[in-house]
């Protein structure tokens, strides 16, 4: 059986309309992921950041108003917050010391 | 023989700047020189009036706080909680049952190192424990109501020295440190440590406040900030200083929070109390 070919066209344009909705979904879970891990480490460091927190708030804020190119942007810049604290933290290990009134 | 004078100037000073950087003097060496920088700094405010905190560097401040204190806004607290403190629990005993010299005239001897359970006891976690030994449910550490039994305890001790130990226990000496680091290490985004604010910039102008100095910080607590239209605790003042440099704040009277509290108020020691305070 042969699917008339304007049939065709209708259901290829529709998969491809969904595979384009799919991907930044899958790219704003992938990376929100990845924030969210870095996040939750540098919580367990004590080094977080209220930044960090708010700016992941607001990417899934906007994930789930559809705002998936938004959501990927913020949910990058959590990731990079969260980095941020966490090598605060390492680089504060023993500097402290050099601070202490002598 | 240059190469040999350069050889042993590296290695003296390889020697020596471990010692500078890293080597912790002993806590009565660090109280004597966490004072003397602070009063060296400030020559012109006596010592007792370093409690006072902004009013202490500041004339204008100074001349405000006294007219506040005609009609002091913490008054309510203090009556609310010299009530609450009197009143008794579900099976009759009362607050005082569980301090020395019933509750009164105590908080320079807060926070103490328990030996026993190995931890910082502040005035804020005895009292909750003292609550939950006689089945009732702990206040909120960030709350009115035990800003208001804290005012009570402070007021009775007003003018009493700060007499904090740290006792022949390397937990002590070890909480004592840990506080030290808190104090000093740099967090939130803004990179902030609390001796920024409190010791590099006491006195300044941060927007319209005058930075308290460090010294003696602790002794104004707890205080009713015009900010927060309303009484606060340590603990309160602890979490609102951490979010205002855009670090998450660690849950109230964390084992952390206790030994900074444990440290600040050990450097003030021989200062009287003034709490409950009224601050900007």
């Amino acid at each position: 059986m042969r699917l008339p070919i304007s049939l065709m066209s209708i259901a290829s344009v529709a998969v491809l309309a969904m595979t384009a909705m799919a991907a930044p979904a899958d790219d704003f879970k992938a990376a929100y992921a990845k924030a969210e891990a870095a996040s939750k480490q540098s919580a367990a460091l004590k080094t977080q950041w209220t930044t960090t927190v708010a700016t992941l708030k607001a990417a899934k804020a906007a994930a789930d108003a559809g705002k998936f190119d938004e959501a990927v942007t913020l949910a990058k810049e959590a990731e990079v917050l969260a980095e941020a604290s966490i090598a605060q933290g390492r680089d504060e290990q023993g500097a402290w010391k050099d601070r202490v009134i002598r | 023989m240059l190469r040999k004078l350069l050889f042993l100037s590296v290695m003296m000073l390889a020697a020596v700047r471990p010692a500078l950087a890293a080597d912790l003097a002993d806590p009565k060496a660090e109280f004597k020189a966490f004072r003397d920088y602070f009063t060296s700094r400030f020559p012109k405010v006596p010592l007792d009036d370093f409690v006072n905190g902004p009013y202490s560097m500041d004339e204008g401040l100074r001349k405000q706080w006294q007219e506040i204190e005609e009609f002091p806004p913490y008054e309510f607290a203090v009556d609310k909680g010299k009530e609450m403190f009197a009143k008794p629990f579900a099976n009759g005993k009362t607050y005082a049952d569980c301090f020395p010299n019933g509750g009164i005239g105590i908080r320079q001897n807060y926070p103490y190192f328990d030996t026993k359970s190995g931890q910082v006891i502040t005035l804020e976690l005895a009292l909750n424990q003292c609550r939950e030994q006689n089945g009732e449910k702990p206040f909120s550490y960030t709350k009115d109501d035990m800003a208001a039994l804290t005012a009570y305890m402070a007021f009775t001790s007003r003018g009493k020295r700060f007499d904090i130990k740290i006792p022949d226990d390397p937990r002590a000496l070890a909480a004592y440190r840990k506080g030290e680091e808190y104090f000093y290490t740099r967090r939130g985004q803004l990179n902030f440590s609390c001796a920024s604010c409190h010791v590099q910039s006491a006195g300044n102008h941060i927007r319209t406040e005058v930075l308290a100095p460090a010294l003696g910080i602790m002794a104004a607590m707890p205080i009713y900030r015009s900010e927060w239209s309303g009484m606060g605790t340590t603990s309160r003042r602890f979490t609102s200083c951490n979010s205002q440099v855009r670090a998450t704040p660690l849950p109230p009277q964390d084992e952390l929070y206790r030994d900074v509290e444990y440290f600040l108020t050990y450097m003030g020691n021989g200062l009287p109390v003034s709490g409950p305070g009224a601050r900007p």
